[in-house]
This record gives C-alpha cells, structure tokens and sequence, in this order.
C-alpha cells in the first residue's frame, strides 16, 4: 500500500499520538452509527434508526470529550489506526445490520464494540513502554469497561427479538 | 508515486492534485475551514440495502477526495446504472447519472472538454463489465486521465440477482439454475492487458485502506482501475465471509506490466492493494481551444 497524503503520525508513539487515535476511534464509530441510522430510516425501521442516532450522539460526545480533554477543537493530524482487523474497535462492521433488525441487536451491536475497545485499551496498557500513555489506556480501558456495563443494563430494559424477526413475506431475494 | 506519465519537462505543482486540477487557495487573510469527507457529501441518504459495501465505499471516496483537499466543484463524478451508479447523487460535486454501461463514454468526453476537472466513474460489475465491456477496454487503452472505481459484487443487484461477468460458474440461483457454468471476467488481468495506468482492488470493509488507494489513484496520471470488492448483502449474503478472505498483497505495487501480469494470474481475487502504477504518458488530445460556440451548435439543429 502507498502511503496516505495526509500528516503521518509521529514516528515515536507519544500520548498525543495515542490520544488522537483514541478521538479518531469514537469519531468514526459515531459516522458508521449516522450510516447506519441513515439507512434503517430509509427502510422504514424508526426505532432502530432512533438508537442508532442515539449511538452515534454518545460516540460523538465521547470524542468530543477527548478532544476538549487535550485542549485540542480537531484532530491535529490524522493518525494511522493500526487495528486487528481494517477498521476501529468501537466501528460496527457495515454488513452487520440488517433491515428488519430489532434495538435488542442494536445494543447487541454496541456491546460487541465497547468490548472490543476494552481489549484493544488493555492490550495497549500492557504493551506500551511510555508511562503516559500506559496511564491514559488504563483511563480508556476502564471507561469503556464502564460502558459494556452500561449497555448490558439497557438491554436488560429491551425486549429480546422474537423468533423469526427476519423473516420478511415478501422478501428481495429470489435465490434460496 | 512519481508523476512519471506526464511529459519531460513538465513538473507537477505540489498543490496540483487530482488528474490535473488546480487546487485552489483561500485569498489572502482569510482560513479556509479544512474540508473533511462530511464536505463532498450531499443532503439524500442512500437508499442501498443496510449492510451493502457500496456505503463504505461512498465514504472512502469522499474521504479520498478529503486527502485531497479538491474543492467539490472541480470534481465530476459519473455513472452508469445500478445500485453502485447511484453515487453521484450522493455527493456534493457534480454528476452525472447517465446511459446504462456508457459511463466510461460520457466521461471521457467530460474529461477532454474540461481536463481541469476531477473525473471519477463509479460503476458495477454489470454495467462496466457486462454492459460497458467494450467501453472498459477502450477507456484503458485510450488512457484518459480518468479514476474508474467499480463496485463489484458478482450480481445484479438492483435487478434483483440476476448472475453477472464476476458470478462465479457455480453460483446457484432461480435465475440460473445450477449456475452458469460461464469463466469468470478477470477485471485486473484485462485492465492490465488493455493499458490501464493504475490498476488496484479494495475492499469495502476496509474503508480507510480503500480511500488511500482511490487518492492514490487520483493523482496517478492516466486511466486509473480499481476494483473495489464491495459485498451485497441481499442476494449474495455469503459475501460477508469476504473479510475473513481479504488480506493485504504481500507485495509492493510495481511499475512492471510483465510483473504485474504474473501477479495478477496466479491472484485468489483476494489481495487488496496497489497491484500496478505504470509509467504510460495519459492522453494529451487536449486541451483545445473551443472552435465552436453554444450557440454555433444549436444552429446546426435548427430546422
């Protein structure tokens, strides 16, 4: 691959390198939540176009903190986010919505990505040479701990999907 | 990547970007608020499937175009028919939703009437391998300074999952029972043998690594290819097993057609990357002064 034209990251991870990856993580988690939330209200599905909205605002309000946090209004560089997979633990996958889905696999959704941010921050805690930035992984690693327990609790408030939501009458596809 | 396809001599300015396009400046004493992948976005929602690739794909072009800073009124983007053709009308630049297969055709001509503009076409498998086939051909070995980006998702989607160039033989359907049993098109392999400049694939759950190589392939001079696999998830869910599939080329893009070609032949279809960047001069019939007014055309229809 060729590198990217924007500002690299420092060649020395610092704790504003870490911290703008960790800005641009909740960032781009909030813009899959608006994709997503986009697309469901397209498809007639209002209430989990409403949570996904909702997502995407505490996403958002997360980096904003963060970003208020370092004294900074924008990112001052764009970091290159060196993930397990191609994209942000806290990024929902784009094919993992469907459009008869219920708000149960909403938080479903959520869930698996605070989990994976928790991971991601512990694994960064350990791994790091830098006292600073082992400090602020720890903060992270806890916040989004606190956050698997957030949503844990709301979707003991949510009705479990019930059997068979998927199953559309009239449905696209032509080839089972 | 070095400009090498322009012609000696001609250097490229640092702020030229873009097949061409001159960037512009803010004027003196004011800041320019810095464009993000938000400002080449238009006000309509998709209305693709939720799930559909072509989403992520959406964001890595504007975040492409946000790499490179283009002012949204320089860039045209241009598309034939089907689910992925819709972009242009989600996008803040300006478009064009043209002729089933034809994208290629309306922008080869929007861009040797105006080489100061972007031109970017976005397509499917079906309109540009199917449809448009002939149109691809030509447009590689034409070698105008164009960024094709395909979509491709081994069906017609929109048409609800008819078996397309890029459906493998043995995809079983109503609409083609017990498969085709039809070779697959190859899209990188004829993209190379018919002179395409830049020839790379991505992956739509791979949006960041996809918007650097679309940026990558707008500055590359010439007709630049990619191949974006881009899964649909309605009448092709197993597609989604796709990301387990991908990984990144474990080589580096060559400049070697030869080299390339041995890549390509023995490729599962699942590298992503840069596979080629070639050095072949673009197409230079242009620009050329207008010999015609509007008005000297509309007299030429005139009953």
């Amino acid at each position: 691959m060729k590198s990217s034209p924007v500002a690299p990251r420092p060649a020395t991870p610092s704790l504003a390198d870490f911290m703008a990856r960790a800005i641009a993580m909740e960032l781009e988690a909030a813009q899959r939540y608006e994709e997503f939330a986009d697309a469901m209200e397209a498809h007639n599905n209002p209430e989990v176009a409403a949570m996904f909205r909702k997502l995407a605002v505490i996403e958002a309000r997360h980096g904003d903190q963060l970003l208020a946090q370092m004294g900074w209004t924008e990112l001052p560089f764009q970091p290159r986010i060196a993930f397990e997979g191609f994209e942000g633990p806290e990024t929902a996958p784009v094919d993992a919505v469907h459009y008869l889905m219920k708000p149960w696999h909403v938080l479903e959704l959520a869930l698996a990505g605070e989990e994976r941010a928790v991971r991601f921050f512990d694994h960064l805690a350990r791994t790091t040479d830098d006292a600073a930035v082992r400090s602020a992984a720890e903060e992270m690693r806890e916040e989004e701990r606190e956050h698997v327990e957030l949503v844990r609790a709301w979707m003991q408030k949510v009705e479990p999907p019930p059997e068979g939501w998927e199953i559309d009458p009239d449905p696209p596809r032509y080839t089972d | 990547m070095s400009p090498k396809g322009r012609p000696e001599g001609e250097s490229v300015p640092k702020r030229l970007s873009a097949k061409g396009s001159p960037v512009s400046a803010p004027a003196c004493g004011t800041v320019a608020a810095p464009r993000t992948a938000a400002s080449y976005k238009s006000s309509y929602k998709p209305i693709w499937c939720p799930g559909c690739g072509d989403f992520s794909v959406l964001s890595s072009v504007t975040k492409a175009l946000a790499q490179l800073d283009l002012p949204p009124e320089r860039v045209a983007v241009v598309s034939g028919i089907g689910c992925s053709s819709r972009i242009p009308a989600y996008t803040a630049c300006y478009g064009f939703h043209g002729v089933h297969g034809r994208s290629l055709a309306a922008a080869t001509g929007l861009k040797v009437a105006r080489p100061d503009l972007t031109v970017l076409v976005t397509g499917g498998d079906g309109d540009g391998y199917s449809i448009g086939g002939n149109h691809f051909l030509h447009a590689c070995r034409r070698n105008v300074d164009l960024t094709y980006v395909v979509m491709d998702n081994h069906v017609y989607g929109m048409t609800k999952g008819q078996p397309s160039p890029t459906t493998e033989p043995d995809w079983d359907s109503k609409l083609a029972p017990g498969g085709t049993g039809l070779r697959v098109f190859h899209p990188l392999v004829v993209a190379l043998a018919s002179g395409a400049n830049f020839v790379a694939r991505g992956f739509a759950g791979d949006p960041n690594g996809t918007a650097r190589i679309i940026a990558e392939a707008i500055r590359h001079p010439g007709f630049s290819f990619v191949e974006v696999l881009s899964p649909c998830v309605t009448f092709r869910p197993e597609q989604r097993q796709w990301k387990g599939a991908v990984r990144p080329a474990p080589v580096d893009p060559t400049d070697d057609a030869a080299t390339a070609a041995r890549r390509v032949m023995s490729d599962d279809g699942f590298n992503i990357g840069i596979l080629y960047a070639g050095d072949r001069p673009a197409y230079r019939g242009y620009p050329q002064p207008a010999r015609a007014t509007p008005a000297d055309l509309e007299a030429e229809f005139e009953l």
